[in-house]
C-alpha cells in the first residue's frame, strides 16, 4: 500500500514538487516544504487568476499606491491619501464564523495601518444560504457578532455593507471585509524590506498553534465531509492587543523609526518575511528561536506557519532598535528582534543559529507557476430554480414579497450591532443613504464608499453582470455626490481547474477590466478567493466591488428617503428594467443565463447628472433602483421617510417593458430622485409621481398596487421580526 | 498555591446568560435542567495566599453584583 | 476650563471627547493613564468610552487602577467636574466614584442607535448610545436613595431603554452632584453634521463645577 506523498498532501501537485527540488537544487527538508506548500498556494499564490489580473487597469492620476502594496490608496488632496482594500475570509468563516469573520477584520485593518494610514472605517458584505436553514441561521448570527466583536472593540466605526441570502452559498458562505484608511501621502510606508544589515523585529502578540496548515490550504480545497475537523485550524482574534499594535505602529511610523513594516496574515512569518524580501530585493535570516512563543516546544515549521494574530513584521535600523522596542513596551505589546536582512537572495531560518532552512527568495515567492485556465460556457443554467411566489400572485402581493425578502429587507437588525459612528467622521449612517459619508475635516472634504457584489447576475452572464455590480456601486456614490477614485475588489469564484467556473472567472475579470476601463476608475488592489465548492457544486460567481469616492462638501450630500410631501418624485438614467435575473425572476422560479449588456456609457452620463445635481442641493433625496426594480426603490423612499408616495411608470413602458418589468424589473441606470419638480425636469428626469400620503400607489399599465406604507414597513423590517429566532434554534426542531 | 477562583452572578440578579442558555437548552435535546447561571472562573497560582480574598474583592469580582469561591487546587 | 480626556489601552471615543470639550467651547487635552498627576491647569475631567483593556474580566475592571485614576478621585474629592461617558461610567462605577454597576445588555448583543434621554429637568436629549454592557444596576434600597438624593442625571424615555437599564436609569451622578456618569454617548450629538447637538448640554452642565 502506498503512501500519499506529503507534499500532496500539503496540496503541492507532482509537478510543482518537481520545480521545487529543480529551483532548490534538491529535496525540500520538512521546514522548507511547509513553506513552500503555503506560498505555492492558491491562496497565497493565485496560481489561477494571476494572469487574468494582469487586465484589469490600475493606475491613473490620484493613484498613491496601487497592487502589489499592503493596501491601495488614492489621493483626496491637501497631501492626504484614503487607503483601502477588501479581503475574503470564506473558508475559516464556514468553519467557525465568529472567529472567522473577526480575524477577518483584523486582517484587513493589518493591511490598512501596515500601510501607515490610520483605519477609519470598515464595511462587509456577506452572502449565506437562505434563512430557513439552521446553518445559515447560525453563520450569520456568528459572522454578525464576530464582525462586531472585533471593529466595536477596536473602535473603527462600521459604516455599510451588504448581506444576500441564496441557496448556492448554503455550504460555502462569503465573508468580504473592507477597510478603509486616511494617511498624509508623504507618511505612508512601503513592505520593501531595505538595508543589509538592518534588523528584523516582530511586533505584537506572542505566536501559538493557530492556523497551523490554515487559512491558505483551507482556501486551496473544496469543504467537503468532516470539516469541523479544520476546527482547531481556524485562528482566533484578540482585538485588544490589534488596537494596541495599532497605535504602536502609528506612532514609530509618526517618529520615522521604521524602514518598512508588513503585516503577517495568511502564511503568517512565511509570507511576510518573503514578501518583504522579495519586494526589496534582499534576503532575510529569521532565527525562530527568538521568536516570543505562546505555546512551548513549537517546532520551526510551526512557527514559520503559524498564523496567530496581531503581530506585524517591521525592518529598523539597528541603532533604532531600542527605542522601537521602548514603544512597544508603552502600548504594552510584544516586540523582538528575531532577524537581519541579508544580500544573499536567500530567505533562511535558524534555530538558535543552526540554519534549518534556506530557499532563494525568488524561488519561494515568485517561483510559483501560474495556470491558464481552461473556461467553457456552461449549456443551460447550471444554479436550479426554486418558487416561493406565484406568478400569478397580485402586484401588492408581489411587492411585499419583494420587500420581506431578506436580501432586500431593512438589514438594521445587522448594523445596530456595530459600532457606526466612533471617529467622528460619520457624516451618512447605514440605511440613511445609498453610500456612507465620512468626513475628512484634515483635508477639508469627504468620502463616500460603498461595497456592491452581485452573485446570480454574474451567474446569469459573468461579463455583463460585473460589468452591472460595479456600474450599481458608482451609481450609490453618485447619489451622496461622490466621484469615483478608485475600486478594490474580491472575486469569490468555484473550483478554477473545472470549465465552467473558469469560464465565469474570465468572462468576470474582462467585464471588471473593460468597465473600469470605460469609466476611468482605476482597481487599485484586490483579494481572490477560489475553490469556494461543496457537494451541490459552486456558489455563484461572486464579484464584490467597493469604491471609494470623493465629494467636496460633506454638508451636500443626499439622503435615500424621500424628505417631504408635495415633492415631485422623476426617474432619471437610460434603465431599461428586465426581468433577467432579478429578485422576482429568482422567487417565481424563473432563472435562466442570458443578461442584457448594460450601457455603460450612458449610466456613465447618469450618474455625472445626479451628483453635480445632489452637490448643487437641487434634489431632496437620491437613491439606486437594484434588488426589487423601481416598486422597491420607491416603496423604500417611502418607508424610510413615513411619506407614502403616487407613481405611474407608463411613460417608462416606452422603453419596451412590460408592466411587471416596469414595476419589478431591474438593471443599471435607474435613479430615482424626489425634489422640486421644475428642478427635476431640468435634469433630465421622467416625472413620474408625486411624495405624499400614507399609502405607496404605483401603476404601470394594466397593474397596478396599493399598499399601506405601515404594511409595507413592516414587510421590510421584517428581518428584524425574524432577528432573535435568526440566533435560536427554531422552537419546532 | 494553587487556586480557583469561581465567580457567579449574586442570586436576584437578572441573568440573562443563563436564562438564555436554560432557553435553549429543551431544543437542543436537553430536559430537565433549571435555574442556570452563567459566571466565570480564573485560574492562578499565588505565593502569597492570604492575600487571595482581598484580591478577590477588589478585582476578580464586583461584589455588588457578583458572588466568589476560592477553590484550593 | 480645560477637560483633561484620560486614556487607557483600548480607549476608543478619547479623541471624540477632545473634539467635544473643544465645541463647546473649552480646552482639552489627553492624560495617559499611566500618569499620576492630570497636568498643569486641568480642572476637569472625561473617562471616555471605548474598551479599555478589552473589557476584559469587567468592563472598566483594570482601568480603575490606574496611577491616573488616582488623580480622578483627588479632583473629584475636592469637587472638580469628572464625566464619565459609557466605559467610563463603568469605570467609575468599578471605581467606586458612582453607586451601581453596570452589566450585559438585557438583549446580549451590542446596540448602537440614536436614543432619547431625559434630563432631571425633563428635558429630552437625542443623544446616540453604543455598548454591549450597559445594562444599569443597584439594589432597591440603593435606588431608593439615589432617587431621592437628585442622584438620577438621565433616564432613557419611554421605549428608548434598549439595554434593561433598572428605572430606565441611563446616568447618575455623585451626591455632591459633580461626578456624573451616563452610558450614551454626548460627545457623538455635539456636531449638527453628524447627528443632534443635544450632546452639549451634558459637558456644559458640569462646567460649573470647574
Amino acid at each position: 500500500m502506498s503512501e500519499t506523498p506529503r507534499y500532496r498532501e500539503l496540496g503541492l501537485t507532482d509537478s510543482e514538487y518537481e520545480l521545487i527540488v529543480e529551483k532548490m537544487g534538491r529535496e525540500p527538508n520538512v521546514v522548507e516544504l511547509a513553506m513552500f506548500s503555503l506560498l505555492w498556494s492558491e491562496h497565497c499564490a493565485y496560481k489561477h487568476s494571476k494572469k487574468l489580473l494582469g487586465k484589469l487597469p490600475s493606475e491613473g492620476p490620484r493613484v498613491v499606491m496601487g497592487p502589489g502594496e499592503n493596501a491601495g490608496a488614492v489621493d483626496v488632496g491637501s497631501g492626504y491619501a484614503v487607503a483601502f482594500k477588501v479581503e475574503s475570509h470564506n473558508h475559516p468563516s464556514a468553519v467557525e464564523p465568529f472567529q472567522g469573520a473577526a480575524t477577518g477584520v483584523g486582517g484587513i485593518l493589518r493591511d490598512v495601518f501596515a500601510i501607515g494610514a490610520r483605519p477609519i472605517a470598515v464595511l462587509d458584505s456577506l452572502r449565506f444560504g437562505e434563512l430557513d436553514s439552521v446553518r445559515s441561521r447560525h453563520l450569520l448570527d456568528g459572522a454578525v457578532r464576530g464582525i462586531g466583536h472585533y471593529g466595536n472593540s477596536i473602535g473603527v466605526p462600521n459604516v455599510g455593507g451588504e448581506v444576500y441570502f441564496e441557496e448556492p452559498y448554503e455550504h460555502n458562505c462569503l465573508v468580504n471585509a473592507m477597510c478603509i484608511g486616511f494617511a498624509k501621502t508623504e507618511d505612508m510606508v512601503r513592505a520593501a524590506a531595505a538595508g543589509v544589515g538592518n534588523a528584523v523585529v516582530l511586533m505584537g502578540a506572542t505566536t501559538g498553534r493557530d492556523g497551523i496548515g490554515g487559512a491558505s490550504v483551507l482556501a486551496s480545497a473544496e469543504l467537503g465531509e468532516g470539516d469541523d475537523s479544520k476546527r482547531p485550524t481556524v485562528q482566533v482574534g484578540d482585538p485588544f492587543e490589534e488596537s494596541k499594535v495599532l497605535e504602536c505602529c502609528l506612532e514609530l511610523l509618526e517618529k520615522g523609526l521604521l524602514v518598512s513594516l508588513q503585516d503577517l496574515g495568511a502564511a503568517g512569518l512565511t509570507s511576510s518575511a518573503g514578501e518583504m524580501a522579495s519586494a526589496g530585493g534582499v534576503g532575510i535570516d529569521i532565527d525562530v528561536a527568538k521568536v516570543p512563543l505562546r505555546e512551548a516546544d513549537m517546532e520551526p515549521f510551526e512557527i514559520m506557519v503559524s498564523e496567530s494574530q496581531e503581530r506585524m513584521l517591521a525592518v529598523v535600523e539597528p541603532s533604532r532598535v531600542a527605542e522601537v522596542r521602548a514603544i512597544c513596551d508603552k502600548w504594552q505589546t510584544g516586540s523582538a528582534e528575531i532577524g537581519v536582512v541579508t544580500d544573499s537572495g536567500h530567505i533562511r531560518i535558524l534555530k538558535a543559529g543552526e540554519v534549518v532552512g534556506d530557499m532563494p527568495v525568488d524561488a519561494l515567492v515568485d517561483g510559483c507557476p501560474l495556470y491558464d485556465l481552461a473556461p467553457a460556457a456552461p449549456a443551460a443554467w447550471i444554479y436550479g430554480n426554486k418558487q416561493t411566489l406565484s406568478p400569478s400572485a397580485n402586484s401588492a402581493a408581489t411587492l411585499m414579497a419583494l420587500l420581506s425578502a431578506p436580501s432586500i429587507a431593512s438589514k438594521q437588525w445587522i448594523f445596530q450591532q456595530y459600532d457606526s459612528i466612533v471617529g467622528s467622521r460619520t457624516v451618512r449612517r447605514p440605511e440613511s443613504a445609498d453610500a456612507a459619508v465620512l468626513q475628512l475635516p484634515e483635508s477639508g472634504n469627504a468620502i463616500a464608499v460603498s461595497i456592491d457584489g452581485n452573485g446570480r447576475k454574474v451567474a446569469c452572464e459573468p461579463f455583463n453582470g460585473t460589468v452591472e455590480a460595479v456600474l450599481e456601486c458608482a451609481q450609490n456614490l453618485a447619489c451622496v455626490g461622490a466621484e469615483p477614485l478608485g475600486l478594490t475588489n474580491c472575486l469569490n469564484f468555484g473550483n478554477p481547474e473545472k470549465p465552467v467556473p473558469a469560464w465565469q472567472l474570465d468572462r468576470a475579470i474582462s467585464g471588471l477590466a473593460s468597465v473600469c476601463e470605460e469609466l476611468g476608475v482605476p482597481v487599485v488592489g484586490g483579494n481572490v478567493s477560489l475553490y469556494n465548492e461543496g457537494p451541490d457544486g459552486p456558489i455563484y460567481p461572486t464579484p464584490v466591488v467597493a469604491m471609494v469616492g470623493e465629494l467636496p462638501d460633506p454638508a451636500k450630500t443626499a439622503p435615500s428617503s424621500f424628505v417631504r410631501e408635495g415633492d415631485a418624485i422623476g426617474l432619471l438614467g437610460p434603465f431599461t428594467p428586465t426581468m433577467h435575473g432579478a429578485e422576482i425572476a429568482k422567487q417565481r422560479g424563473e432563472l435562466e443565463a442570458g443578461l442584457p449588456e448594460p450601457k455603460v456609457a450612458a449610466v456613465a452620463e447618469a450618474c455625472a447628472t445626479v451628483r453635480e445635481a445632489v452637490r448643487a442641493g437641487k434634489v431632496a433625496s437620491a437613491h439606486d433602483v437594484s434588488d426589487g426594480g423601481l416598486a422597491c426603490a420607491l416603496a423604500e423612499s417611502s418607508i424610510g421617510a413615513g411619506i407614502g408616495c403616487r407613481a405611474d411608470l407608463q411613460d417608462l413602458r416606452e422603453r419596451g417593458c412590460t408592466p411587471d418589468e416596469a414595476l419589478f424589473g431591474e438593471g443599471a441606470g435607474g435613479f430615482v430622485l424626489s425634489g422640486d419638480r421644475a428642478e427635476l425636469e431640468a435634469l433630465g428626469a421622467l416625472i413620474i409621481g408625486e411624495v405624499g400620503g400614507t399609502t405607496i400607489e404605483l401603476a404601470a399599465g394594466d397593474r397596478s398596487l396599493v399598499v399601506g406604507l405601515t404594511d409595507a414597513t413592516e414587510a421590510w423590517r421584517s428581518l428584524d421580526a425574524k432577528a432573535e429566532s435568526v440566533a435560536e434554534p427554531p422552537a419546532d426542531a | 498555591m494553587k487556586a480557583r477562583v469561581l465567580i457567579r452572578p449574586k442570586e436576584g440578579i437578572l441573568d440573562p446568560q443563563g436564562k438564555a442558555v436554560e432557553r435553549a437548552l429543551p431544543a437542543l435535546g436537553f430536559e430537565g435542567i433549571g435555574n442556570v447561571h452563567v459566571g466565570r472562573m480564573v485560574e492562578l497560582e499565588a505565593e502569597n495566599p492570604e492575600r487571595l480574598a482581598e484580591l478577590c474583592e477588589k478585582l476578580l469580582a464586583n461584589p455588588l453584583i457578583e458572588d466568589y469561591e476560592i477553590q484550593p487546587l | 476650563m480645560i477637560w483633561g480626556v484620560l486614556q487607557f489601552p483600548g480607549s476608543c471615543d478619547e479623541r471624540d471627547a477632545l473634539n467635544a470639550c473643544e465645541v463647546v467651547g473649552d480646552e482639552a487635552r489627553l492624560v495617559w493613564h499611566e500618569d499620576r498627576t492630570l497636568g498643569g491647569g486641568v480642572d476637569g475631567v472625561v473617562v471616555p468610552g471605548g474598551f479599555s483593556y478589552g473589557d476584559y474580566l469587567r468592563a472598566g475592571a483594570i482601568a480603575r487602577f490606574s496611577p491616573a485614576m488616582e488623580a480622578v478621585a483627588e479632583l473629584a474629592a475636592t469637587g472638580g467636574p469628572v464625566l464619565g461617558i459609557c466605559n467610563g461610567f463603568q469605570v467609575l462605577c468599578e471605581a467606586g466614584l458612582l453607586p451601581g454597576a453596570l452589566l450585559r445588555n438585557e438583549e446580549l448583543r451590542f446596540v448602537c442607535k440614536q436614543a432619547d434621554l431625559l434630563d432631571d429637568q425633563g428635558n429630552v436629549l437625542s443623544i446616540p448610545l453604543k455598548h454591549g454592557e450597559g445594562r444599569f444596576y443597584a439594589p432597591e434600597e440603593m435606588l431608593d436613595r439615589l432617587e431621592a438624593n437628585g442622584q438620577v442625571a438621565y433616564r432613557y424615555a419611554d421605549g428608548h431603554n434598549a439595554n434593561g437599564s433598572v428605572r430606565d436609569i441611563a446616568g447618575v451622578r455623585n451626591e455632591r452632584g459633580n461626578v456624573v456618569g451616563l452610558m450614551p454617548h454626548p460627545e457623538h450629538a455635539v456636531d449638527p453634521l453628524t447627528g443632534s447637538t443635544d450632546g452639549r448640554k451634558v459637558f456644559e452642565a458640569l462646567e460649573k463645577f470647574a
